[in-house]
């Protein structure tokens, strides 16, 4: 390869560069070499062994037994919980990204406004996102408690009627409640501090053309600080996103994916199907499905990024 | 920003001439804003904090009072041994340095081979490296349960179940894309004459690496502890998965294993008030954690998501 390279070069190069190029190679190589092994061991094989299972009926005690398409078939045809679980996954993850891009790129911009005790509002914005997920679906659950919470105790006294929702205990609820506590946790957290970063990036000339131009404080954000910001909301976006779908410990532990199914995650879905029912053949073909429905989705996201995406470096 | 909030004012002193009011005034149109400002950004702190807030005063309740109606703010009386009886009633202190061994050892192993990965993709030329950075990339999206089934009944066949072992190996295989992604960034904005005057003088790749980049690092490379050492903190999955015996669960599943049982009033009152000072204790290492390494943290984070 590196012959073929020299050829087209009109000054052939002098053969101790060459030995140096393949010692750079395998100098990278060797740096490389415990993600390469890590790839192999911990991702690709796994990978290629959950796409055999799925193809399989595996109980763990008995050797797999292949079955070809069964588990695909049963899925889409017999599962009860299958498209009940994407579809509310995906609810979840359209309700809670967009809200809690909107409210990181607010805290930012309240942020961005040079206040007295920033640096306080920037720490007790950001405090929520550093609860472990297992104690914030503890102390949110006793927050919504239905009885002795403060939250319906409040609610309560607004309306003056005795009828305040159950939240974690009623079917209705249980969602709204982990939204406001995803919400809780991702407003604040890193995405909020990117946009800060982003606004701060924004070049305050622009600012003062469109000011010159007479645009007031919301022509301005529509189009200074929101084209300026569209690679941040992007790449905050499809890591939400991403993020979002994967829920999965804070349903457990605050829910159990109930009452009634009602938080029932794709997540817990294949992992009550291989972990409860040890039926790891059928739950590598839920997870294998759900890897290609995020492949979709992603390369969709990116795929429609080129036309509302503003790179100030690009040249066309 | 205060300009936005004067051109805004400017325009209404046109206007306000006639009436020359000090309602109108600019001066006047600006401190309203700003006092609005401030009114959402207290407003705002106030209702992130309150879920702590609450927490922390419920964790000093007697057991009872949790449940009183209409519930209260305060404590009656500070109940402070809440905080030692939790250790008594579950594993609480092996559940802490179990927490503490695993998060060290494999944020350790993350960090250091995320380095070396990093200083790979950053620093070198060599067949197929642009295609593999895209692949360490899209790992990022990979769901767990794609490999977490094989993974389980590999371990389970090396007889690596309910060991820190699962938590800890792959840790020192490259850990992290994410890790790698951050340490190879860093690495591209350090100047490569560095490394050329470097080797001018003699020095080795491993030498380069070491005393060259490292060095210059040393921002980067705790911000990429922190984060790794919180994850590994936080993380439910794997251990819940992994771990078997109570005595060696961590903090993260030992806590939902004393909120499955805390509502169970066995032979006294429902625990209910521990399980709030354990969540306290849960979450209290992470934020001093946080404020010892903020400054470098939010430098980090920031340009993670600045060059993506």
């Amino acid at each position: 390869m590196t012959t073929k390279a020299m050829a087209g070069a009109r000054i052939p190069l002098p053969r101790w560069t060459r030995n140096l190029r393949a010692k750079e190679a395998i100098a990278g190589y060797i740096f490389l070499s415990p993600w390469l092994l890590g790839i192999i061991l911990f991702i690709i094989g796994p990978m290629m062994t959950s796409g055999f299972l799925s193809f399989t009926r595996y109980d763990v005690v008995n050797p797999p037994d292949f079955v070809g398409l069964k588990n695909f078939i049963e899925i889409f045809t017999k599962d009860r919980l299958f498209w009940p679980s994407m579809m509310l996954t995906f609810r979840y993850a359209l309700i809670v990204v967009p809200l809690s891009l909107v409210g990181a790129l607010s805290a930012a911009m309240l942020l961005n406004q040079a206040l007295r005790g920033t640096a306080w509002f920037r720490t007790f914005f950001f405090l929520p996102h550093l609860t472990p997920i297992v104690a914030s679906a503890v102390l949110w659950g006793w927050i919504f408690n239905a009885d002795v919470g403060p939250i319906n105790h409040w609610i309560r006294t607004i309306t003056g009627s005795d009828n305040a929702p159950g939240w974690f205990r009623d079917p209705d609820w249980a969602m709204t409640g982990l939204i406001i506590m995803a919400m809780w946790g991702a407003i604040g957290g890193n995405t909020m501090l990117i946009f800060l970063a982003g606004l701060q990036g924004v070049p305050q000339e622009l600012y003062d053309a469109a000011v010159v131009d007479g645009a007031g404080l919301w022509a301005k954000f529509l189009n200074v600080t929101i084209p300026m910001l569209t690679p941040t909301i992007f790449f905050n976006m499809v890591l939400g996103i991403i993020g979002a779908l994967k829920v999965f410990a804070a349903a457990f532990v605050a829910t159990q994916g109930g009452p009634a199914y009602a938080t029932w995650f794709y997540a817990l879905h294949i992992y009550t199907r291989a972990f409860q029912y040890f039926e790891m053949g059928y739950a590598s073909a839920l997870a294998w499905i759900f890897f290609f429905v995020l492949f979709v989705f992603t390369y969709v996201q990116f795929r429609q990024s080129r036309r509302w995406v503003y790179y100030a470096g690009e040249v066309d | 920003m205060a300009g936005e909030a004067i051109a805004s004012g400017g325009k209404q002193t046109g206007s306000g001439i006639h009436s020359a009011g000090i309602f109108q005034s600019a001066s006047f149109q600006r401190a309203i804003g700003r006092g609005v400002l401030y009114l959402v950004a207290v407003s705002s702190s106030a209702v992130f904090m309150f879920p702590f807030v609450w927490t922390v005063l419920s964790s000093l309740k007697r057991g009872g009072e949790l449940f009183r109606f209409p519930p209260t703010w305060l404590p009656e009386v500070p109940q402070f041994q809440n905080y030692p009886k939790v250790f008594e009633i579950v594993s609480w202190a092996t559940w802490t340095w179990n927490s503490t061994f695993v998060a060290i050892v494999s944020t350790f192993g993350a960090v250091l081979t995320a380095a070396l990965v990093g200083y790979s993709f950053a620093r070198f030329r060599y067949p197929a490296r642009d295609v593999l950075f895209i692949i360490t990339l899209s790992t990022m999206m990979l769901p767990v349960e794609v490999t977490l089934i094989p993974l389980y009944l590999m371990f389970a066949k090396i007889g690596w179940l309910d060991t820190y072992r699962p938590l800890i190996i792959p840790s020192f295989f490259g850990g992290s894309a994410f890790l790698i992604f951050l340490m190879r960034q860093f690495f591209l904005s350090i100047p490569i004459d560095l490394d050329e005057a470097a080797r001018i003088d003699g020095a080795g790749y491993v030498r380069i690496f070491w005393q060259i980049l490292m060095p210059l690092s040393i921002p980067v490379t705790a911000t990429a502890a922190v984060l790794t050492f919180m994850s590994q903190w936080n993380e439910f999955l794997y251990p819940f998965i992994f771990l078997n015996t109570k005595t060696k669960y961590t903090l993260a599943i030992g806590i939902r294993y004393f909120q499955a049982v805390a509502g169970f009033a066995d032979d006294t009152e429902p625990k209910y008030h521990l399980l709030m000072a354990a969540s306290v204790m849960m979450t209290a290492p992470i934020i001093i954690i946080f404020f010892l390494a903020q400054r470098y943290l939010v430098q980090g984070i920031v340009m993670s998501g600045i060059k993506g």
